[in-house]
C-alpha cells in the first residue's frame, strides 16, 4: 500500500501512509484508537472502494482496484473484524460455506459440504464438529472459526483485527500456533492489537501509526514496548500504573458464602460459595479466566443476576437484601458493567441523559426531571473525568471507546456509590484514555471509594490492586495481596494450579 | 477520530432538522390543495373539519407514541377504542348509568385492556405484537358480544359536547391567552435557569425569539378557529392529551425511563430501572388514552358500532413513524407524533375534497408512509 490517503468530511483519517507486507510474514499494526488502523484495513479489503482514496494497492506486483469486498476475496484478503461476522443459528459448515456453497443443479451438496470442512478443520488442527451450529461454540473457537472460513477462500493476505479481545490465554495460544502454522504456509499476516506483549510475541515487523501517518516500520527485534508505546502516544511515557500507596478503613462490604447458578444450565454453579471483603479505600481485583464467573460475581452481589442467586450481602457492617439493581444503588453499590455499548449507554442519546441516568431520581427529584441540575451534574462529571466532548448534549454514540467509558463511569459516580464495581473497565480503548481512567480509579480509592475490579488483563489487575482474588471455575482459589502477587502465581490459581 | 469529528454537532441538528422538515411537508401538502381545490382547503371551515379529523387519530398517537419510544407497539387500540366507546354507550342508553360513570367506564375498560397487555407483555414476556395481535381479534369480538352486532345510539347532549361541542368565541380566546401567558413563562423560566445554575448568561432574547412562532401559530388557530363558530372541544382534548403528552416525556423521570427502556433496555435494567413495572404503566397510559379517544370518537359519532374504530391503531402507529419515531425505540417525540397525525389527516381530508376515489386515497396513504421512513433513514445515513 502506497501512500494511502483517506478523507472523511473535515478529517484526514489517513494522510499518506505507506505499508508492506512480504509472503509469510507476520506485521503488526498499531497505535491508539482513531490513528487510522481499521480505516486503512478497509481501504484494503474494498469496503472503501477504489475511487474513494489516493494512492495505490499493489499484491503480487499488481495495482489493484477493489470494488467491493468480494474483489478483494478474489485477490487473497481476509479480513477477520473485531466483532465477529457468524451467523449463529448456522452450524460451522455452512458458515464456513456461507454464499459459496458447492452445489448441484441449484441444490446444495451437503456432503460435499461438510466434507470439505472436516477436512480444512483437521488441517488446522482444529477438534470442531462442522455440523455443531456455531452459537454452541465458545467466542474462542467462534474465531477459529472466521479463520477456518477466511482460508477456504485461499487467503494469501490474512488481517486480524484485535483478534484476542474475548480471548483466555489457553485460547489465545491456540489461536497462535495455528496463526504459526499459516506463517510457515506462506500466510502474510496483519495483526492490529492493543496487547504489546502478544504484538512482540509474534511480530517479524511492527508498524506504528499516530493520526493517520506512518511514525515508521521497524523489526521487532529492534524494538521495546516502551520504545512502541511512546511512539504510539507521541511522548515518552513513565510508569503507566501510577505507583499509590491507599489507605485503607474500615470494611465496606463483605460477601458470604455467594452462589449463582447458570443461566441455561440451572443446576450448574457458575459461582460457587465465593466470600471476601473490600475495604474503604481498597483496590480488590478480581482474576481469572474467562468463564471463570467473574463477571457473574459482581452481577449477583448488584441484584442483576438472572438465573438463582443465594449468599449474603453486608454493606458497612449491615446485612442488605438486594433484589434489582435498583436495591443495589440505594444501598450504595455501583457497577460500571462490560461492554458499554451493549450494557452500558443509550448510543442515540446525549451524554447527559446517559450520566444522570441511574442517579437520576437523586439528581432531579422523583416524578419530575430537572434538565438543569442535570447538566450542571453532567458537566461536573465531564470535567473531572475529562470526557473530550463538544458539550454534555454530544450523542454518546459518537464518542470514541475511551470517552465512552468515561461516561459509563460518570453515570456511576453520579449515584455516590461507596462501593464501585468495574468489569473490563479499559476493554478496546487506547492507552491514553487508559492511563486516564487508571489515575481516576487511583484518585477515586484515595477519596475512600471501595473498588472491585474484574479485568482479563493480568498486568492491569497486578497493576492497580492492592489486593488480587483468583477464581477459576467459579470457585475462589487464590488470595494475594499487592506484594504477594505475580504473574506466575496468579495464572497458576486461575488455571487452578494454586 | 474520523467517526467523532464527522457526526459531532451534526447529529443533534438532524432531530430540530426533522422536526422542520415535517413542519415544510405539511406546509406544502397544505398549499398544494389549498390550489387544487380553488382555495377551499385553508378555509376556516376547513381547517377545523381538519383539527376535528386529526384529533381521534392524535390521541391515539400520543399514547402510541410513548410505547413506541420504550420499545413496544400495540395493534389493538382500534379495538379496544370499540369496545370502550361501545360499554360507555350501552350503559348511558341500555343500563341507564349517568355520564359521568359511563365516561369512567370507558376509561377503566381501557386500563383494564392496559393492565393485562402490559402484564403479558412484561411480565409473562410474550411478544408485544402477538399480545397485542391476539387482543386486536379478541377485544374487537368482545365489542360485537357485548352490544349483540348492534349499533347502539347515544341520546344524551352533554355526552355528544365531547365530539360535537364548541367552546364560545371568548373562552376559545382566554385559553390561547393562557397558552401564551404559559409559553412566555416558560421561556423566561429556561433563560433563568441557565444563569442560576452557572451554565452561562440568561439570554432572555434568544428564549423570546424562540417562541414567535408557537405564538403566531397559537394566534392563527384560534381566529380560524372562532370564525367558524369556535374551538371543538375534541380539538380541545386532544391539544390537552399532547400537551400532557410532551409534558410525561420530556418532564418527568418516567418519561426519561421510557427512551431509555426503548434505546437500551439492558442499560436501563442495570442503571437500576424497573423496566417491567415501567412498561406495565406505559400500556395502563395508552389504555387512558384510548378510553378517551373512545368517548371523543363515539360522542362525534353519537353512536357506537361495533366495527368503529377499525385500522386505527394502524393510523396511530403511521403518525408516530411520519413524525421520526423508530419502531426499534428510544427515538420519537410526542410533537412529531402529532404532526404526523395531521400530516395524515390532511392528505385524507384533502384528497376527499378533490374526489379522489378511494382506493387511491388508500394507495397515496400508503406510499408517503413509507416514502417518509425512506426519506428519513437515507438522511440518516448521509
Amino acid at each position: 500500500m502506497r501512500s494511502i490517503v483517506k478523507e472523511f468530511p473535515g478529517v484526514k483519517a489517513l494522510d499518506g501512509v505507506t505499508f508492506d507486507l512480504y509472503e509469510g510474514e507476520f506485521h503488526s499494526l498499531v497505535g491508539e484508537n482513531g490513528a487510522g488502523k481499521s480505516t486503512l484495513m478497509k481501504t484494503l479489503s474494498g469496503v472503501y472502494p477504489y475511487g474513494t482514496y489516493g494512492g495505490d494497492i499493489v499484491i503480487d506486483g499488481e495495482t489493484r482496484q477493489f470494488k467491493t469486498i468480494r474483489d478483494s476475496e478474489k485477490a487473497g484478503v481476509a479480513i477477520i473484524f473485531q466483532e465477529l461476522s457468524l451467523v449463529k443459528e448456522l452450524t460451522v459448515g455452512e458458515n464456513i460455506f456461507l454464499g459459496r456453497e458447492p452445489s448441484k443443479f441449484g441444490l446444495i451438496n451437503w456432503s460435499a459440504l461438510y466434507q470439505k470442512a472436516t477436512r480444512l478443520l483437521k488441517d488446522l488442527r482444529l477438534p470442531i464438529d462442522p455440523r455443531v451450529p456455531v452459537g454452541n461454540l465458545g467466542i474462542g473457537q467462534q474465531q477459529l472459526v472466521e479463520i477456518a472460513k477466511a482460508l477456504s477462500q485461499n487467503a494469501k493476505i490474512l488481517v486480524l483485527d484485535e483478534p484476542t479481545a474475548a480471548l483466555t490465554e489457553s485460547e489465545v495460544e491456540t489461536l497462535f500456533s495455528i496463526l504459526r502454522d499459516l506463517k510457515e504456509r506462506g500466510v502474510g499476516m496483519i495483526y492490529i492489537s492493543h496487547k504489546l506483549d502478544e504484538v512482540f510475541q509474534m511480530s517479524d515487523r511492527i508498524t506504528v501509526l499516530r493520526d493517520g501517518k506512518t511514525i515508521g516500520t521497524e523489526d521487532a527485534k529492534n524494538l521495546t514496548k516502551d520504545k512502541v508505546i511512546a511512539r504510539m502516544v507521541g511522548r515518552e511515557v513513565g510508569d503507566i500504573f501510577p505507583k499509590t500507596s491507599h489507605e485503607f478503613g474500615e470494611t465496606a462490604m463483605e460477601v458470604r458464602n455467594l452462589t449463582a447458578y447458570d443461566l441455561d444450565n440451572p443446576d450448574k454453579k457458575i459461582v460457587d460459595d465465593v466470600s471476601f471483603k473490600v475495604r474503604k479505600g481498597e483496590v480488590l481485583g478480581i482474576a481469572g479466566l474467562m468463564g471463570a464467573g467473574r463477571s457473574e460475581l459482581l452481577m449477583s452481589i448488584f441484584g442483576a443476576w438472572q438465573s438463582r442467586s443465594s449468599g449474603e450481602v453486608l454493606v458497612e457492617g449491615r446485612p442488605v437484601s438486594i433484589g434489582s439493581p435498583s436495591e443495589a444503588i440505594k444501598n450504595g453499590i455501583g457497577f460500571v458493567t462490560e461492554d458499554r455499548k451493549r450494557f452500558g449507554l443509550l448510543l442515540e442519546q446525549p451524554i447527559v441523559d446517559n450520566m444522570s441516568l441511574a442517579g437520576l431520581k437523586k439528581i432531579s427529584g422523583a416524578f419530575l426531571t430537572h434538565r438543569s441540575r442535570e447538566t450542571v451534574a453532567a458537566k461536573g462529571a465531564m470535567q473531572s473525568l475529562k470526557v473530550k466532548a463538544n458539550s454534555p448534549m454530544t450523542v454518546a454514540g459518537t464518542l470514541s471507546g475511551g470517552n465512552q467509558q468515561k461516561v459509563v463511569l460518570g453515570k456511576w459516580l453520579l449515584t455516590h456509590p461507596k462501593v464501585l464495581f468495574l468489569d473490563e473497565p479499559t476493554r478496546g480503548i487506547d492507552v491514553g484514555a487508559k492511563q486516564e481512567i487508571y489515575s481516576e480509579i487511583n484518585k477515586l480509592a484515595k477519596e475512600g471509594l471501595a473498588i472491585v475490579m474484574v479485568s482479563s488483563e493480568l498486568p492491569e489487575v497486578l497493576g492497580l490492586s492492592d489486593r488480587v482474588i483468583v477464581l477459576h471455575e467459579g470457585k475462589l482459589t487464590g488470595e494475594f495481596t499487592k506484594t504477594e502477587a505475580t504473574p506466575e502465581k496468579v495464572m497458576a490459581a486461575a488455571t487452578g494450579n494454586g | 477520530m474520523s467517526e467523532q469529528e464527522q457526526s459531532k454537532g451534526f447529529k443533534i441538528e438532524t432531530s430540530s432538522l426533522r422536526a422542520y422538515t415535517m413542519l415544510g411537508a405539511l406546509i406544502l401538502i397544505w398549499l398544494f390543495f389549498h390550489w387544487q381545490t380553488g382555495g377551499t382547503f385553508l378555509s376556516s371551515g376547513n381547517l377545523s373539519n381538519l383539527m376535528l379529523q386529526t384529533s381521534v387519530t392524535g390521541i391515539l398517537a400520543v399514547g402510541m407514541l410513548m410505547l413506541i419510544v420504550a420499545g413496544q407497539i400495540d395493534l389493538s387500540v382500534g379495538s379496544v377504542l370499540a369496545l370502550a366507546g361501545g360499554v360507555a354507550a350501552i350503559a348511558l342508553t341500555n343500563w341507564g348509568y349517568g355520564l359521568g360513570v359511563s365516561i369512567l367506564l370507558a376509561i377503566a375498560v381501557g386500563v383494564a385492556i392496559g393492565i393485562i397487555h402490559g402484564t403479558l407483555v412484561a411480565y409473562g414476556k410474550i411478544p408485544a405484537f402477538i399480545v397485542t395481535l391476539g387482543g386486536l381479534l379478541a377485544w374487537r369480538g368482545a365489542i360485537k358480544g357485548v352490544s349483540h352486532s348492534e349499533t347502539v345510539s347515544v341520546a344524551d347532549q352533554t355526552f355528544k359536547t365531547f365530539g360535537q361541542g364548541l367552546m364560545t368565541l371568548g373562552t376559545g380566546w382566554g385559553l390561547g391567552a393562557l397558552a401564551i401567558a404559559a409559553l412566555l413563562f416558560f421561556a423566561f423560566q429556561r433563560a433563568k435557569s441557565q444563569k442560576d445554575y452557572g451554565l452561562g448568561e440568561a439570554d432572555y432574547k434568544k428564549e423570546l425569539l424562540k417562541t414567535i412562532l408557537p405564538i403566531i401559530a397559537i394566534v392563527a388557530f384560534v381566529v380560524a378557529m372562532n370564525s367558524s363558530g369556535g374551538v371543538p372541544v375534541p380539538v380541545l382534548i386532544f391539544l390537552a392529551v399532547a400537551i400532557f403528552g410532551t409534558f410525561v416525556t420530556n418532564s418527568t423521570t418516567f418519561g426519561r425511563y421510557l427512551y431509555a427502556i426503548g434505546g437500551n433496555s439492558d442499560a436501563a435494567r442495570l442503571s437500576g430501572i424497573d423496566t417491567k413495572r415501567n412498561i406495565l404503566k406505559v400500556y395502563m397510559l395508552l389504555g387512558v388514552l384510548t378510553g378517551i379517544a373512545a368517548i371523543v370518537f363515539t360522542a362525534r359519532q353519537g353512536s357506537a358500532t361495533p366495527d368503529a374504530g377499525t385500522l386505527k391503531e394502524l393510523e396511530a402507529i403511521a403518525a408516530c413513524v411520519i413524525g421520526g419515531a423508530s419502531l426499534m425505540g428510544g427515538r420519537g417525540t410526542v410533537f412529531g407524533a402529532c404532526l404526523g397525525a395531521l400530516i395524515m389527516a390532511s392528505l385524507d381530508n384533502g384528497m376527499s375534497l378533490l374526489n379522489i376515489r378511494d382506493f387511491v386515497q388508500e394507495i397515496v396513504k400508503g406510499a408517503i408512509l413509507v416514502a417518509a421512513v425512506g426519506a428519513d433513514m437515507a438522511g440518516r445515513k448521509s
